[in-house]
């Protein structure tokens, strides 16, 4: 099977003149062939009459963001996304590359699933879409799926989650750990201790006592996150730990990197900016896993992200159905959307706060995860040669969540009716525009 | 008066005065040889009780007859949390069927606010116990009961003993006897506290003994058998033991005080048949207010705003 599909189909030339990189002085970008041809004053020298130009004056530009941890939920649940939405959410989104979760149904478990969804995103072709597999067969947490056959299956997996669920057994985590060293692979934990959770609905902690509902406490996430920096310590292992959500996750990532273990971290959008108090209004859109906690433990997640310590953003888009959260809260199912929304919330929790520049964003949100999920051509600096992933983001102005408006075949945002700064306006794929203004060119 | 009883602390000290001085003029009716009022004639009352609970049923049910409502009895109990748009469902139905009130009982934490807020239905939501959360008209209920015995309830001391964690008739009772003004210990082995309740507006111990002198009303609590095998005390037997109230600890308290259980009952474990069947017991009296209390709530709650029996002939 070749790589044939529209990425690779001959894209024209296009000269974005005026943008901002990494939020600094406007220069022009010449974009041909699916690289940066020319970047600064001789780009427009570089233009013919056939080159389209886009007017990016007052818009930053990024590199095409990369997300380490969404759920499109082909196959399975087609009616909550596929990954053809998924990829138009992502790329409407400002991404470029996203990796998809195993827990599909069947599971991402074995070298053809992983390639029926690679294919399809390929075929898709709005963004790159990187399967993850999954650890253990069927995330039942016993044994350990093919994860060479993974690797090695045009899918070329490099991550592997049982996310949505914790590897909890020290043994199985140790071994998995071990494994993925023979191909450079890593294991993205979910980190959970499912005894301490049994029942838990939000996070433990003043709110849920008032609510009566079943507390999640910070240590649930902190205990396996403290065994498994331990562990890749001691097997000299890559690990990745998924939407880190505590104060003490945060100490304690921080203890392992200062010990040289070699651990990152993600955190998502939510957790930057929600808080659990919002759960009193017992609104499913608030139901989310892991949850979302207190102020202090916001404030500890942004410091975290600002110093290095949470190496990436990642939104852990979750699409749910109506009916999945059109009902009380027990029965709701955990998630949220994330792709299109992820831009803005990540500008109002850590630009607006003068905690990270672009730069930073562009480290957080596209260098770093492309090099955590080892994708070669994304993350790379907007420059001549390389591979021409591009974002461009108009930060002047404010906007309104609009859920009507987005592309995912879901809905569950927690964000309608918010206003928030910086939105994604213009998406290139190797230089093929894939998103405008909030639709898909196709 | 809010238009839905979701939660004590939706309750103003005028609103839950209100509603105890309405309960005490409807309390009055039953001297009556008839005991019914036409207040409500016409309206529809729905009990949606997704949990079984007979005795708050009938209570709710024979407070809306006694005020001549129209009451309709919808169990939906096997609807699991599971299939979560039953409650949609239902209450798109009772929607249809003109419910002018919905008392409703679930095993879910929230559900009568969803329900209250979804905009499925209209009509008042009256929350007869969700989850762990809230159970308001027990509240009401048992302060009615004790302002009866004590007077007032500002500045009388009220001890709640036993699994506050779980117990959604602890929550509303700590939010509405704050709101009345009383001083409010929660007892309880730590297991059975929740996280977070130093902030709630009451004082909690881990010490029964040394809670009892002084107090005047004490109300135990009910020890669910799911809870005596999930660690949270050691056998039933430590539990009655140490947080159990006996012929000996009842002995300990100052003459006038009074003992409550929202019931049903463990004799012998949280309370000894001994002080179950005691004259300090006021248990059964607590059921017969129920009735007055939720006739209160409904007859306010549906638009009544004129004295209670002042439509009577
Ligand atoms: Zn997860």
């Amino acid at each position: 099977m070749t790589a044939a599909g529209p990425t690779s189909a001959p894209v024209g030339r296009t000269l974005v003149k005026g943008a901002s990189i990494l939020g600094g002085p406007a220069r022009d970008l010449l974009i041909a062939d699916g690289i940066f041809a020319a970047v600064g004053a001789d780009a427009a020298a570089g233009a013919d009459a056939n080159t389209e130009t886009i007017d990016a004056s007052g818009l930053v530009a990024l590199p095409g963001l990369v997300d380490l941890h969404v759920h499109l939920r082909e196959p399975g649940r087609e009616d909550a996304e596929t990954v053809a939405s998924g990829s138009a959410a992502a790329a409407v989104g400002g991404f470029t590359a996203v990796h998809a979760m195993a827990n599909t149904d069947p599971v991402a478990d074995t070298a053809g699933v992983v390639e029926q969804v690679w294919h399809l995103g390929r075929s898709t072709g709005l963004c790159d879409v990187h399967p993850v597999g999954a650890v253990t067969v069927g995330l039942d947490g016993r044994e350990l799926a093919e994860l060479g056959a993974m690797a090695e299956s045009a899918a070329r997996v490099r991550m592997f989650s049982d996310d949505g669920k914790c590897v909890s057994d020290a043994v199985l985590m140790r071994r998995a750990l071990e494994y993925v060293k023979a191909f450079d692979g890593v294991v993205a934990q979910h980190a959970q201790e499912p005894r301490l959770t049994e029942g838990a609905q939000m996070n433990e902690g003043s709110v849920s006592g008032v609510l009566g509902l079943g507390g999640w406490p910070a240590v649930a996430e902190e205990s396996v996150i403290a065994r498994d920096v331990l562990l890749a310590g001691h097997v000299g292992s890559r690990l990745h730990v998924c939407h880190v959500s505590t104060a003490g996750s945060v100490e304690i990532l921080r203890w392992a990197k200062g010990k040289g273990i070699d651990v990152t971290a993600e955190v998502t959008p939510h957790h930057l900016l929600l808080t659990d108090d919002l759960v009193s209004s017992y609104d499913p859109r608030y139901k989310v896993n892991p949850p979302l906690r207190t102020q202090s433990y916001v404030d500890a997640l942004r410091q975290g992200l600002a110093d290095g310590t949470i190496d990436a953003v990642a939104t852990d888009h979750a699409p749910h159905s109506l009916e999945d959260k059109d009902c009380e809260w027990a029965a709701a199912a955990m998630g949220m959307v994330g792709l299109e929304t992820a831009v803005g919330v990540v500008a109002s929790a850590m630009v607006e706060t003068g905690l990270l520049d672009w730069a930073g964003v562009a480290d957080r949100m596209a260098v770093r995860p492309a090099r955590i999920g080892r994708l070669a051509g994304q993350g790379r600096p907007i420059a001549p040669g390389e591979p021409a992933n591009l974002v461009l983001i108009d930060d002047k102005s404010r906007y309104t969540v609009d859920p009507a408006a987005m592309l995912s075949r879901s809905r569950n945002t927690p964000y309608a009716g918010i206003e928030l700064p910086a939105r994604p306006v213009a998406t290139f794929l190797r230089g093929r525009l894939t998103a405008r203004e909030g639709s898909v060119l196709a | 008066m809010t238009p839905h009883l979701l939660s004590a602390a939706d309750l103003s000290l005028d609103d839950a005065t209100l509603i105890l001085d309405t309960a005490d003029e409807l309390a009055r009716l039953s001297d009556r040889p008839v005991k019914k009022l036409p207040t409500l004639r016409g309206r529809t009352v729905v009990n949606l009780f997704f949990e079984d609970s007979t005795r708050t049923r009938i209570s709710f049910e024979a407070a809306a007859k006694r005020l001549s409502a129209d009451v309709i009895n919808f169990s939906a109990k096997g609807s699991s949390v599971s299939k979560g748009e039953s409650l949609k469902d239902t209450a798109l139905t009772l929607e249809a069927m003109g419910a002018d009130a919905v008392v409703i009982r679930h095993g879910a934490s929230g559900a009568p606010h969803t329900l209250a807020h979804s905009g499925w239905i209209g009509g008042s939501i009256v929350n007869a116990g969700d989850g762990t959360h809230e159970h308001a008209t027990q509240a009401l209920l048992d302060a009615f009961t004790m302002r009866k015995h004590l007077t007032t309830l500002a500045g009388r001391k009220v001890v709640v003993v036993g699994d506050v964690l779980h117990s959604r008739v602890a929550r509303s009772n700590v939010l509405l006897l704050s709101t009345l003004g009383a001083d409010v210990t929660l007892v309880a082995p730590p297991t059975l506290l929740p996280v977070g309740v130093g902030s709630w507006p009451c004082n909690f111990s881990y010490d029964l003994d040394a809670s009892l002198p002084g107090a005047d009303a004490v109300m135990m609590l009910r020890v669910q058998q799911e809870r005596m095998n999930a660690a949270f005390f050691p056998s039933v037997r430590e539990y009655s033991r140490r947080y159990g109230l006996d012929g000996d600890r009842m002995a300990r308290l100052p003459d006038h005080a009074i003992v409550m259980h929202p019931g049903p009952m463990n004799r012998g474990l949280e309370i000894t048949a001994e002080v179950a069947d005691s004259d300090r017991a006021v248990i059964v009296e607590q059921v017969t207010n129920g009735v007055s209390v939720r006739m209160a709530v409904l007859y306010l709650l549906l638009g009544g705003s004129d004295s209670a029996l002042g439509a009577v002939e």
